[in-house]
């Protein structure tokens, strides 16, 4: 699925690249704020939904190659977490809704 | 067992530096996927490094972290000074964690630490005193 699309249809603002070429590879979806504990139970190619904006969340996102992180909640993600998603190519979205609302949208889409 | 390693390399950790946590796992990573090593072990290999520079970075005052690759295993020794763990036994549990409030609102501190490093690991020993603590994981290929 292309990252536009996505992020359309679950109403999410993209923090990161918006080249109409990106596409997603996805698999599932994970929830969770407690990094050791994401590290350990998130899948490659999942959608990883948390309320948590450190720019540590972009390391474990890529050491366990999560397709996508959705920031719930409207968390306020600072240029640093942004910068660095940019950098290693992680997509970085942002939701007004809660990570339940959102774990449902996805469901509702398949995933 | 194979006793030369074919690749080793050493990681300088810094206390309290989370800017730069995971950096470690990131490069050791990239270099196994460069190898062409199994993505399972990849992955448990990262989990374990970054769960080791995590303790490093907060519970200590400074450590390193040295990676040996061999012919038939994978060996991550996280080495680290002062306070060490004073009950090994309760900090092994799944929960249990000493971080302060304020790391666990950026997500650390879960306690799942050092039961992550040795679920991962095929092999873990741990031995700490009030100098440090020294972790040896080993991960077979």
């Amino acid at each position: 699925m292309k990252l536009l699309d996505f992020a359309e249809k679950l109403q999410l603002e993209i923090m990161t690249e918006k080249d109409e070429d990106i596409e997603l590879d996805i698999n599932g979806a994970y929830v969770g704020d407690l990094l050791s504990i994401v590290m350990g139970k998130a899948k490659e190619k999942n959608v990883w939904i948390t309320i948590q904006t450190h720019l540590n969340i972009l390391a474990v996102a890529e050491l366990i190659d999560i397709s996508v992180i959705i920031i719930a909640e409207d968390m306020e993600i600072s240029d640093d977490t942004i910068n660095k998603a940019k950098e290693i190519g992680m997509p970085l979205l942002k939701s007004k809704e809660d990570a339940y609302k959102i774990a449902c949208r996805l469901n509702e889409m398949g995933i | 067992m194979i006793n030369i390693p074919i690749k080793s390399d050493t990681y300088i950790i810094n206390a309290n530096d989370f800017s730069v946590a995971g950096k470690v796992s990131s490069d050791i990573k990239k270099d196994l996927k460069k190898l062409g090593i199994h993505p399972k072990i990849i992955r448990r290999t990262a989990i374990v490094c970054y769960e080791s520079e995590i303790n490093i970075i907060i519970h200590s005052i400074g450590g390193k972290i040295v990676f040996e690759l061999y012919e038939d295993r994978i060996v991550i020794n996280s080495e680290d000074r002062g306070p060490g763990i004073s009950d090994i036994e309760l900090a092994m549990k799944e929960g249990y964690s000493t971080a302060t409030n304020e790391v666990r609102e950026l997500g650390f501190g879960a306690g799942m630490g050092l039961p992550n490093m040795n679920r991962w690991a095929d092999e873990f020993r741990i031995e700490s005193s009030s100098k440090g603590t020294l972790i040896k994981m080993t991960i077979f290929l």
